[in-house]
């Protein structure tokens, strides 16, 4: 099959690719750009209530009674919901084919049940006339605590006598079973070689410590939705989320309704980054309505977002790497303990397997940790555990190249993985481009340009998997032969540009004929979230197949106006050709006369799309540090990545640069701030500091383009990877301007000019 | 007691009854469905919310609703003449700087106060102009490309101007 569709895409003679790398508008751009697009607040339905969530100002306590009877008298009150309104979920329905999420987990975090675990955790909703209403309500809620004692930090949260968010979590990963609950809810190892044999060989051995702290998603558009329930019990929601049928499959679970009882209608997504991969309001939004009769919208404020949602995870890495003389890496070792929130689910696993994966290093062990702590669960964040892991990881690489005296690139050439890598958590490498990056980036200009006083260079790679799964897309054929691509992935950064790019291309037809329309969950077959940087490759793969399958049909439709056999005709841009006959349908020709052939055209390809190829990203960046006030500026910076084949070139630059931006504010500004009774000190964006664009220079990129032969066109994933490599390579960039090295993040002006400062008196 | 207000919204005489604590922000979009002006933080950190109220940018989530009294208001919505996009809408468009696109409107709104004040700024002065507008998709790169190319097209032709409502 796929090799079929590599040799439609771009192989075939006389049919280079002519859609496919260039930078055409997006199909969804007016909307976007006149107001016109509905995201999720956008939407409201007449005599609709608003819905508004009571939230524990406790970091830890126990819920003695909740008394919502001065609320539900207050006029204009509609309906009110708690843990109580939700079915309790049986230890055999927590998981769905043995994934995560564990929805007693899930349904725990929607609305508290018997005990808060973090400031904002939801305790109960209510739905009014108005916002006000709303809001006057929830002032009228009347909630009984037994204030527990709290730990927001990680490693109190770790030992023996720290208190139990969970009194009966006891740590997986362990043999035998510890006997006693902890906060640390599994233990992970990952081994490769033999590490103790491959330190005795080491000439050079370098081990530090590195903490990162959480930092949120920080998507401008808050979580909101609409939810309308019919006599019937028949379901409507509206939101943005990355996943219209996530939400139906959670809200299903959590609800303990049949799929088919409710229909999510995607409205478009401002932002998500992996933190819309859950759900929070929606299951409210149905249980209020449902109480209520009225359709109910809700809508988180930005406060609520930070508290209540995301983030991705605080960490603590010690790692220890050993090299040879000339430079080999000869072994790697460390642990790796993660945040997980509230319960527990950090991506720990997730680091360990990415932290060392640029390099060939036969002996690796890596431990990690999960561990639960009075925070907000955390959610996936773009590339979910890889930035920490990878900025510990590359900061040694860096100190080996500082210590061997050896370029920084040049270093890791040496090291590279390449094809036939084996990979300490178990894959060979195949068509991988990460060699090629670093090549890019040492024969960039950025790499050999002058610097000046108080000015460093850093470079930091960075690998991420990518992924396929299950995808589908339909595609519609309307009478004057252009197309309608139907697909169930929302569209978060132009993802409608390349599907239909992909559909035009492989039909043979204009850009602008094609149409792309993101389907409700009863309009389009199933496909999982947009994450993973899976929607080019993967619904791109279901969308190409399916517009193959309409050439295919084409062929036989020419065939029986001409009377032929349908292996006489050929389908050369956009055109039924029968070459004997110098004969020539165009797809307009054929689909204007689609009763005589049959009936209206449409096909549809539903699969499991694999041979994701994985990413690499090598980036360059430079910063001035005034020794003055600690303050980091970056100056210029450079992202190379191999993206295999690029089909709007324009969206995966964007891509890396937005990634870029995200990792810079994660290394130098952003972080969760707690005071002392474990409540968030900086929930907004005053104070939560995310870049703006006078903090940033221009974001240059370098697309390599190693393609993937699994994919049509040769696409890799994009989206993920470019947020690892930022961390290291400020952080590389800050010791090499300063000659002080910070091991913890971010890298704000007072910790860098306590830094300088220290640095300072110890040489004194 | 809710108040009436009428006011000017893009060159149109509208009308609405608003609470006194009610935003600008949410007689747009509530009262007026004009929800092309989108909610980011309500609390003016973001710019999502950007509108010109009597030739001044301003977010309308810091608005009172009750202080818009005779005010001329213009928002995205007002910014295409007809089916005519503004030179900065097509600039957003043809430099693909927007992935999400919740934060262009308010954008294109600061960016058309700055050129209307500007039209030659630097890239500097367009990152400074532009640093209350978050965008958390792009890294801003494309925003400020697209921003410096609508203002080049603004000065090289002076017809377009002429769109402008
Ligand atoms: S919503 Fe007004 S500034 Fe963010
Ligand atoms: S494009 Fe998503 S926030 Fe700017």
């Amino acid at each position: 099959m796929t090799k079929k569709s590599a040799a439609i895409g771009n192989e075939a003679p006389g049919m280079a690719p002519t859609i496919i790398g260039t930078r055409p508008v997006r199909p969804d751009g007016i909307d976007k750009v006149t107001g016109r697009a509905r995201f999720g607040a956008d939407v409201n339905l007449p005599g609709s209530l608003v819905g508004a969530v009571f939230r524990s100002p406790h970091a830890h306590a126990r819920i003695l009674n909740i008394d919502i009877s001065k609320a539900q008298a207050l006029p204009g009150v509609k309906a009110i919901i708690t843990a109580e309104d939700l079915p309790v979920i049986s230890e055999d329905m927590a998981l769905i084919n043995n994934q995560p999420p564990d929805f007693r987990d899930l349904s725990a975090n929607v609305l508290a049940r018997g005990k808060v675990l973090y400031e904002g955790h939801a305790i109960a909703a209510i739905a009014a006339i108005d916002e006000q209403t709303a809001h006057q309500a929830l002032l009228l809620i009347d909630v009984e605590y037994a204030v527990l004692q709290h730990v927001v930090d990680l490693h109190q949260a770790m030992e023996p006598d720290a208190p139990l968010l969970h009194e009966h979590l006891i740590t997986k990963g362990i043999t035998p079973a510890p006997k006693k609950p902890s906060n640390i809810a599994s233990r992970y190892e990952q081994v490769h070689g033999d590490v103790e044999a491959g330190f005795a060989g080491a000439d050079i051995v370098i081990s530090e410590e590195f903490t990162t702290q959480p930092v949120h998603q920080a998507y401008i558009e808050p979580h909101a939705c609409m939810a309308q329930v019919a006599a019937d019990g028949q379901t409507d929601i509206w939101c943005s989320s990355q996943g219209q049928f996530m939400v139906r499959a959670y809200c299903a679970r959590l609800l303990d309704m049949p799929l088919s009882k409710i229909r999510v209608i995607p409205l478009e997504i401002g932002g998500g980054f992996g933190g819309k991969t859950t759900v929070y309001l929606e299951p409210l939004a149905v249980l209020l309505a449902r109480k209520s009769g009225k359709p109910v919208r809700m809508q988180m404020n930005r406060s609520e977002v930070f508290k209540a949602t995301g983030p991705t995870s605080g960490t603590f890495i010690s790692l220890k790497i050993g090299a040879r003389k000339d430079g080999t890496l000869v072994a790697a070792q460390g642990i790796l303990c993660y945040q997980a929130g509230a319960f527990p689910g950090s991506p720990v696993r997730l680091g360990c397997m990415t932290a060392f994966a640029p390099y060939n290093i036969p002996n690796v062990k890596l431990i990690g940790y999960d561990v639960v702590v009075n925070r907000p669960k955390s959610a996936a964040y773009r590339a979910p555990g890889a930035p920490m892991a990878s900025f510990a990881a590359e900061c040694l690489i860096d100190m080996l190249a500082q210590k061997l005296e050896m370029d920084p690139v040049a270093l890791r050439l040496l090291n590279a993985a390449d094809d036939g890598t084996q990979t300490a958590y178990g894959v060979t490498f195949k068509h991988i481009g990460y060699r090629q990056t670093l090549e890019a980036a040492r024969q960039h200009p950025h790499y050999s340009a002058p610097l000046g006083p108080n000015q460093g260079r850093g470079v930091a790679s960075g690998f991420w998997f990518n992924i396929g799964g299950p995808s589908s897309a339909a595609i519609n054929i309307n009478e004057d032969g252009t197309a309608v691509v139907t697909t169930g992935n929302p569209d978060i950064g132009g993802s409608r540009a390349a599907m239909a790019m992909m559909a035009a291309e492989t039909l043979g037809i204009p850009y602008d004929r094609v149409q792309v329309l993101i389907g409700n969950t009863n309009a389009v077959s199933y496909s999982d979230l947009t994450g993973g940087s899976r929607v080019t490759f993967a619904v791109g793969m279901a969308v190409t197949q399916a517009a193959q399958a309409v050439i295919e049909d084409m062929k036989r439709r020419a065939a029986l106006l001409w009377s032929v056999e349908p292996a006489e005709v050929e389908w050369l841009t956009g055109n039924a050709v029968l070459v004997a006959e110098q004969k020539q349908l165009s797809l307009a020709d054929i689909a204007g006369q689609a009763a005589r052939t049959g009936g209206p055209i449409a096909a549809q390809a539903n699969i499991n799309a694999q041979g994701a190829g994985p990413g690499f990203a090598t980036h360059i960046c430079d910063v001035e540090v005034d020794p003055e006030t600690g303050h980091v500026k970056v100056l210029r910076y450079t992202a190379v990545q191999d993206v295999g084949k690029a089909i709007h070139p324009s969206y995966v630059e964007g891509q890396m640069q937005g990634g870029v931006a995200q990792g810079i504010g994660w290394a130098l500004n952003e972080a969760y701030l707690y005071d002392e009774n474990g409540r968030m000190l900086n929930p907004g964006f005053l104070d939560y500091r995310v870049p703006v664009a006078s903090d940033l220079p221009m974001i240059d990129t370098v697309l390599v383009e190693v393609p993937n032969p699994r994919h049509p066109f040769g696409v890799k994933g994009v989206g993920e990877v470019p947020i690892i490599p930022p961390l290291g390579a400020v952080a590389n960039a800050v010791a090499r301007a300063t000659g002080v090295r910070l091991f913890d993040l971010p890298m704000s002006p007072p910790s860098v000019h306590k830094a300088i400062k220290k640095a300072a008196r110890r040489r004194r | 007691m809710k108040k009436h207000i009428q006011m000017q919204l893009n060159g149109q005489s509208v009308e609405f009854l608003c609470e006194t604590s009610g935003t600008l922000l949410h007689a747009l979009r509530d009262s007026l469905q004009m929800t092309g002006t989108k909610e980011g933080c309500g609390s003016g950190d973001c710019g999502a919310c950007s509108v010109m109220m009597n030739d001044t940018l301003v977010c309308s989530c810091l608005v009172l609703a009750v202080e818009c009294s005779h005010a001329d208001i213009r928002t995205v919505e007002g910014l295409a003449a007809g089916d005519a996009l503004h030179p900065l809408q097509q600039a957003f468009l043809d430099n693909a700087a927007l992935q999400c696109g919740i934060c262009t409107p308010g954008l294109l709104v600061a960016a058309k106060a700055l050129l209307d004040k500007n039209p030659d700024p630097t890239e500097t002065e367009v990152r400074y102009w532009i640093a209350g507008n978050l965008c958390r998709c792009t890294g801003y790169d494309k925003i400020v490309r697209a921003i410096l190319d609508a203002a080049q097209r603004l000065r090289g032709n002076a017809s377009v101007n002429e769109l402008q409502p």
